[in-house]
């Protein structure tokens, strides 16, 4: 047995080892130790009390395996205590976890030398008797290093072959990677896979964890490419719905017809070459979330339908009398103004104001100051790794051309940009005759090739002036300059209270106003 | 002036967590033979800055305690009071060993008789 060099389920998996306690002269097992999960998250085993160790033991070894050594290998935190909680084995995963070594240990009470919160605040332990299932939970440990550990507790109960309990076995997980990992995805400057760190973006980011806790309907509104998408499926993400399917849909990209069908499923037989049931999209977004992006191109017959769902919840496919009740959460996502396609009869009413529950608006990335730098990088990084190639990064003129640019495409013209430039790039650094040409067209060309920009809404805007539409051509100073004016005009010149209105710090606002000539 | 030692207790052994004690021993006196004060302070929760400003407020100068996170431990020694941590055992024994000058960081002061067969 001592040849299992590796803790390894599947060479594990119909090996089971007896475990001996005092008297191992007459061989009086303590029981028989297996695997009971293989899950990769939890290690916990059973002792088997069956009296079958004869032919695995056969099978597996002449001589008694040596405890140690088996626990020794195993990559969890491991020890094995007697009924009143005493330690007798601990493994070396543990030792290097806690600090302490095997030979200072043993003999004392666990709870000295694993220092769990849990152990004092309610021990699982102390009330579990020989027919207690394994126990599960978090909490933290404080290590001989002086470091507050987060980890997973598991703890089982040992039983002898006559049923009785001999002592307990708990494993302790670290969960530090894991915490790592959870924060790395949500670090100050991104949430999900939303990068960027202006103060419009924060404000984002501090509200999709809100919204993602209820199950209110989400309208997303921006111009294109400002990630609409990523902020539907951030959302999901973040909820509880996060197990279940997370359903996306054009309803641009499909004529009226196909759409019903496509949303709303159809029975078999309900028009010509509908052979089978389909279930929808709706259906399959069950007890997950529904992203109908474009919902301004979708058709009013349509909108009707998603009104009744929104309504009561319950599909019809076409062609069916029996309603199906979905557990669907409703987020739309346009580039349009709806407000104005109500005006004009292209968007109901009545469906707006039940989609526009919460509305979220993601600004053009012109007005994201200072995430223009942050996202090239984060595409050139992306990308270089992705094409194996060595460029050091943009040359000074380049990025100046670039900041200039008004990006009508926002980040998805951006990231374009970056993938053409990388692509074309043969030298150390990305120069000026890497970019895409039409960067170099005059702005009037540009502007007039520029569609008009949808106007923004009201939630997470300031209202006023500076909400006008953006214009394509307009630099980003003179963006700056009428939020500053803006802002003074609030606040009735107290710079302080400016400041406050634009989420800046006193400084930022009184070097901005010198840099413009505000004074 | 006698100096004080403090130690947070979980029933009659420092308490394996410096943060989570609701229970400390203050002892004023250095000397075996001396003829100490002692008194228990049971805190409305367990804390470790109440702790950490405990104290300071009552003057400490040695904490004798379990385990300790690095900040508290390293804000206590900025403040000049010894910390002697990852002490285990009977808040008595560890005393005694102090007392005696025999006490270290990491000292275990259990009494554990080892059994006689091999597990």
């Amino acid at each position: 047995m001592t040849g299992v060099g590796r803790w390894n389920h599947k060479a594990i998996d119909r090996v089971r080892v007896p475990i001996y306690h005092q008297d191992k002269e007459n061989h009086t097992g303590a029981g028989f130790m297996a695997p009971m999960s293989r899950s990769r998250e939890t290690a916990c085993f059973r002792f088997d009390l069956k009296n079958e160790r004869q032919p695995y033991i056969r099978n597996l070894s002449a001589s008694p395996v040596i405890m140690q050594e088996l626990i020794d290998e195993i990559p969890v935190g491991m020890f094995i205590t007697d009924r009143t909680r005493r330690i007798m084995l601990i493994n070396r995963t543990m030792e290097a976890l806690t600090g302490f070594s095997r030979e200072t240990v043993r003999g004392i009470p666990c709870c000295h030398v694993l220092r769990c919160s849990l152990c004092i605040k309610d021990c699982p332990v102390v009330n579990m008797d020989r027919d207690s299932e394994a126990v599960s939970r978090e909490s933290d440990i404080i290590n001989r290093d002086r470091q507050l550990i987060p980890v997973r507790v598991t703890s089982a109960v040992l039983k002898d072959q006559k049923n009785n309990l001999v002592g307990f076995l708990e494993t302790v997980e670290d969960l530090r990677a894991l915490r790592e990992l959870n924060a790395r995805m949500n670090q100050a400057f991104s949430f999900s896979r939303l990068i960027g760190r202006s103060p419009k973006m924060e404000k984002i980011y501090q509200i999709l964890p809100i919204l993602a806790q209820s199950d209110s309907s989400v309208l997303i509104t921006g111009e294109t490419g400002t990630g609409k998408d990523l902020v539907a499926e951030a959302i999901h993400q973040s909820s509880n719905r996060a197990k279940g399917p997370f359903v996306k849909i054009n309803c641009g990209a499909l004529p009226a017809n196909l759409l019903e069908s496509e949303l709303f499923g159809h029975q078999k037989g309900a028009f010509t070459g509908a052979t089978d049931n389909k279930p929808g999209r709706f259906r399959l977004a069950h007890n997950g979330t529904l992203f109908l992006t474009e919902i301004g191109d979708l058709p009013l017959a349509l909108q009707v339908k998603l009104l009744t769902f929104l309504d009561d919840q319950v599909i019809f496919p076409l062609g069916s009398t029996r309603g199906f009740q979905a557990n669907v959460r409703v987020i739309g996502g346009t580039h349009r103004n709806l407000e104005r396609m109500v005006r004009e009869g292209n968007f109901r009413e009545d469906l707006l104001f039940r989609l526009n529950v919460v509305r979220i608006h993601l600004p053009p990335l012109r007005e994201r100051e200072g995430d223009f730098r942050l996202l090239a990088d984060h595409f050139f990084r992306d990308l270089l790794s992705r094409f194996q190639k060595r460029i050091k990064g943009f040359s000074p003129k380049t990025l100046q051309i670039l900041k200039r640019y008004p990006f009508p495409g926002n980040v998805r013209e951006l990231r374009n940009i970056v993938e053409y430039a990388v692509n074309v790039c043969q030298s150390d650094m990305i120069e000026l005759e890497h970019l895409p040409a039409y960067l170099f067209d005059s702005p009037a060309e540009m502007e007039a090739a520029d569609t008009a920009p949808p106007e923004r809404p009201a939630m997470f805007e300031r209202q006023g002036r500076s909400e006008r539409n953006g214009d394509a051509g307009e630099t980003w100073s003179q963006v700056e300059r009428e939020l500053i004016m803006d802002a003074m005009r609030k606040a009735g010149g107290r710079r302080n209270e400016a400041a406050e209105i634009l989420g800046w710090g006193r400084s930022t606002l009184w070097r901005k106003m010198k840099k413009l000539n505000l004074n | 002036m006698a100096e004080k030692i403090l130690i947070p207790l979980f029933g009659e052994d420092v308490a394996p967590r410096f943060d989570l004690a609701t229970e400390v021993l203050i002892i004023t006196g250095n000397q075996p033979e001396q003829a100490s004060d002692e008194k228990i302070i049971v805190l409305p929760q367990a804390s470790a800055e109440q702790l950490c400003h405990l104290i300071l407020t009552e003057a400490i100068k040695t904490v004798i305690c379990g385990g300790i996170e690095e900040e508290y431990y390293r804000y206590l020694v900025w403040k000049k009071v010894q910390v002697l941590d990852s002490i285990i055992g009977p808040w008595q024994k560890a005393l005694a060993r102090f007392q005696q000058k025999n006490l270290q960081p990491g000292d275990i002061v259990y009494h554990f008789e080892e059994p006689t067969d091999e597990t």
